[in-house]
C-alpha cells in the first residue's frame, strides 16, 4: 500500500460512498459496549484563553467529550484549534481557566505519573541509556533499582529494543527514539496514554510501522490513548472515536465514531467507510479556501517560462 | 584541493588539511618571528657594536639606533678617525626564537643568577595554587548559585540584578581593599581571582541552565518527577556537558586575572618572575615564562576537554545535532 493513493483526495473523490454515519452491525454492537464501560477521562466545559500582545487569545472554548475505559481517541483539527493546548492541559503541563478535567472521576492537578505523555520531538534523556530512560519513571515511583532495571526490561522487550538497551539516544534512528518514549511512558503504567504527534516527525514507511506497533500495544494491555495528529489517514486508521476541533477559538466541531472495524488493517485504509470518514473530516478542516490572501487552492501565478523555450510545458 | 574549498561556508576541511592548517596557526606565527629575528634586512633598528672604534662613549655589546650609529659613524669618518663597527641588530625585548627556547630550558636546568630570585617553576607553582583556590572557591559557591537562578525565578530575580551590577566593576579596583582586609600575602590575590571569576560565572551558568530543552522538564514532570528530582535528576545531567565547556572557558578567564591580582600586596608567582627577569632586561626570560603560561592554559583546556569526552559518553549527541 503506497502512501500516494491515500493521500490524494481527487482520486476518490467521484467515487459513490456511503455516509460515514452507517455503521455495520458488529461496529454498531461494538460502540455500544464501548459506551457501556467505564469513563476514564471527562473533560467538561474547559475554557483557555493566552494573554498575547494584541491582547487575550481564546485558545479553547466550551470543550466537552467523555472517553471510556481502554478507548482509542483521535483529536485533529487544523492549526490554531488549539489541540496541542488541550493536550498539555490533560497533561497538567498547562493551567486552565475553567472549567473541569477528572481521571476516573477525581480532578486533575498538576501533571503526575497517572497520565504518561509521548511528546513529538521524543524527548528522552540524551545522558541516559535507553535502560535508563526506561526507569526513570519508576525509580521517581519509590521502585527500588533492581526492580526497576527488571521492570524496565520488560518495557523495552515489549518495543523490541532489548538490543539497544545499552545504547544512548543519539545511537538511535527517529522511530526507536519514538518506541523507547512509548515504553518510558507505558511502564509508570498511567490509566491514560496522551500523544501529541508522536509520529510527526518520521518519514512516511517508519510512521505506518510505529502505528501498527502502537495498535498492537494498545489492543494488549490496559491502557486508554488521546492522540494528536493533523495526519487524516493517520486518525482514522487509529481511532474509535475522533474528536474534530475547529480552530480560532477552539471548539469541538463533532466527536465521530469511525465505523471501519475493529482490529485494523492496512487494507482498509481503500474501505469505502474509512474513506467515507475520511472525506467527511477533510471537509470539516479544510473548509474550501481557507488559505487567506490565496485564491481558492490555486496561488496567483503567471507564465514566467520564455514562450519558445525549449520545454515549452511540462505537460 | 582548490582554493574555494578552504572557504566553503561551515564545512569542515578534510582531516588531512584540517591537522596541516592547525599545525601553521603555531608555525606561521613562528615563521615571522623567525623572520625577524634571522633575515638583518628585515626590520633589525639598531645596530649591535663590536668594536667603538675611536667614538668615546660606545661600548663593546652596547646596541644604538641605527641613525645615531650612522651619526657617529659619518663624524668618525670626517675628522679622520677609527670607525665604529656593528651588527644590525633587533632591541633587546625582542630576543630571537633560539634564545628562548634556549631560556626555556635553562629555567629548569641553571639556578637563578641572584640568590632572591626563584626558579621558574616554583613561580608557577605559586601561581597555579593561586588560580586553583581562587577558581575553587569561586565554583563552591557560583555553580550552585547559577544553576539555582536558572532554574528558579524566585533566585534568579533575588541575585542576578545584583551580580549583573558587580561584574561591571573591574576586580583590580578590588587590590588595594583586598590588601587591607586580607593582609599582603596569597588571600588577596585569591580574592581577586575569586571576584574576577564569581560574577561572570553564576551569569554564564544561569544562562546556560536556562539553554537545557524545556519538554525535558517536562517529560520529567509527566514522568512523575517532582522538585528535588527535577534538579538533580533531570537540570544538572542535563546541563552537565553544557557547564563543563563553561568551566573551562572561564578557567581561561581566571588565568587572564592571575597577572593583576599577582601585582597586589607582596609580588609573587610568575607575575614577579616576569617583572624581576625584564627589570635585569633578560627577556628572553620573559619570554619563556609567557609561553609557559600559555602551554599550561592550554595543556589544562586540552586535558580537561578528553576528560570530558571521556566522562561525558553521550556528549557526541550534542555536536551531530
Amino acid at each position: 500500500m503506497s502512501r500516494e493513493v491515500r493521500k490524494t483526495p481527487g482520486a476518490t473523490a467521484h467515487l459513490e460512498l456511503p455516509s460515514y454515519r452507517e455503521q455495520s452491525p458488529a461496529v454498531r454492537e461494538r460502540f455500544a459496549r464501548l459506551r457501556r464501560r467505564p469513563v476514564l477521562l471527562e473533560v467538561e466545559r474547559l475554557c483557555k484563553s493566552f494573554a498575547t500582545a494584541q491582547g487575550s487569545v481564546m485558545a479553547l472554548r466550551d470543550i466537552s467529550f467523555k472517553t471510556h475505559r481502554r478507548e482509542f481517541v483521535c483529536v485533529i483539527g487544523p492549526s490554531g484549534c488549539g489541540k496541542s493546548t488541550l493536550i498539555r492541559i490533560l497533561a497538567g503541563l498547562e493551567n486552565h481557566d475553567s472549567g473541569r478535567v477528572l481521571l476516573d472521576g477525581k480532578a486533575v492537578k498538576g501533571p503526575g505519573p497517572d497520565r504518561g505523555m509521548v511528546f513529538q520531538g521524543y524527548t528522552l534523556f540524551p545522558w541516559l541509556t535507553v535502560k535508563k530512560n526506561v526507569m526513570f519513571g519508576l525509580e521517581m515511583a519509590g521502585r527500588g533499582r533492581l526492580a526497576a532495571e527488571e521492570e524496565a526490561m520488560q518495557w523495552i522487550d515489549l518495543v523490541g529494543l532489548n538490543k539497544f538497551a545499552r545504547c544512548y539516544p543519539h545511537q538511535l534512528s527517529g522511530g526507536m527514539k519514538q518506541r523507547v518514549a512509548i515504553a518510558r511512558a507505558l511502564a509508570n503504567q498511567p490509566r491514560i496514554l496522551l500523544m501529541d504527534e508522536p509520529f510527526g516527525a518520521l518519514d512516511a514507511q517508519t510512521r505506518a510501522r510505529m502505528q501498527a506497533y502502537l495498535m498492537e500495544i494498545w489492543s494488549n494491555i490496559d491502557i486508554t490513548i488521546l492522540f494528536i495528529t493533523h495526519d487524516l489517514d493517520e486518525a482514522v486508521f487509529l481511532a474509535d472515536r475522533i474528536l474534530v476541533l475547529k480552530a480560532h477559538p477552539g471548539e469541538v466541531s463533532e466527536l465521530i465514531e469511525v465505523p471501519v472495524p475493529q482490529p485494523r488493517h492496512p487494507e482498509q485504509l481503500l474501505a469505502p467507510e474509512f474513506l467515507a470518514t475520511r472525506r467527511h473530516i477533510e471537509k470539516l478542516i479544510h473548509p474550501p479556501a481557507a488559505e487567506p490572501g490565496l485564491n481558492g487552492d490555486q496561488l496567483n501565478m503567471v507564465r514566467m517560462v520564455s514562450v519558445n523555450d525549449e520545454v515549452g510545458s511540462v505537460f | 584541493m582548490s582554493v574555494s574549498h578552504w572557504f566553503a561556508v561551515r564545512r569542515t576541511l578534510p582531516p588531512r588539511t584540517r591537522r596541516f592548517t592547525g599545525l601553521m596557526s603555531f608555525l606561521l606565527p613562528l615563521l615571522i618571528w623567525s623572520l625577524l629575528s634571522y633575515v638583518p634586512w628585515i626590520w633589525h633598528p639598531q645596530v649591535a657594536i663590536t668594536d667603538p672604534g675611536s667614538v668615546s662613549y660606545l661600548r663593546p655589546g652596547m646596541q644604538l639606533d641605527r641613525d645615531a650609529f650612522a651619526a657617529a659613524a659619518a663624524r668618525a669618518h670626517e675628522q679622520g678617525r677609527a670607525e665604529p663597527v656593528g651588527y644590525p641588530a633587533n632591541p633587546i625585548y625582542l630576543p630571537a626564537p633560539h634564545e628562548v627556547a634556549r631560556a626555556f630550558y635553562t629555567a629548569f636546568t641553571d639556578a637563578p643568577v641572584r640568590r632572591s630570585e626563584k626558579w621558574l617553576h616554583e613561580s608557577l607553582w605559586e601561581s597555579i595554587q593561586v588560580i586553583f583556590w581562587g577558581f575553587l572557591l569561586s565554583s563552591l559557591i557560583g555553580v550552585p548559585l547559577g544553576i539555582l537562578a536558572g532554574t528558579f525565578d524566585f533566585i534568579s530575580r533575588l541575585f542576578e540584578p545584583f551580580v549583573e551590577f558587580f561584574r561591571y566593576l573591574p576586580a583590580p579596583a578590588f587590590g588595594a581593599l583586598a590588601v587591607a582586609i586580607l593582609g599582603i600575602y596569597q588571600a588577596p590575590k585569591i580574592a581577586i581571582i575569586f571576584i574576577g571569576t564569581f560574577f561572570q560565572q553564576v551569569l554564564v551558568i544561569a544562562n546556560t541552565t536556562r539553554k537545557l530543552d524545556p519538554t525535558l522538564l517536562e517529560a520529567a514532570q509527566t514522568l512523575g518527577a517532582r522538585n528535588p528530582a527535577l534538579l538533580f535528576r533531570v537540570v544538572i545531567p542535563g546541563i552537565i556537558t553544557d557547564l563543563f565547556r563553561d568551566m573551562r572557558v572561564l578557567l581561561g578567564w581566571a588565568w587572564t586575572y592571575l597577572i593583576v591580582a599577582e601585582l597586589i600586596g607582596t609580588s609573587s608567582g610568575i607575575t614577579w618572575f616576569i617583572t624581576q627577569q625584564a627589570r635585569y632586561k633578560n627577556f628572553d626570560n620573559v619570554y619563556a615564562a609567557i609561553m609557559m603560561i600559555g602551554i599550561i592554559g592550554l595543556g589544562t583546556d586540552l586535558l580537561l576537554a578528553w576528560l570530558g569526552r571521556r566522562i561525558f559518553p553521550w556528549q557526541k549527541a550534542a555536536h551531530n545535532g
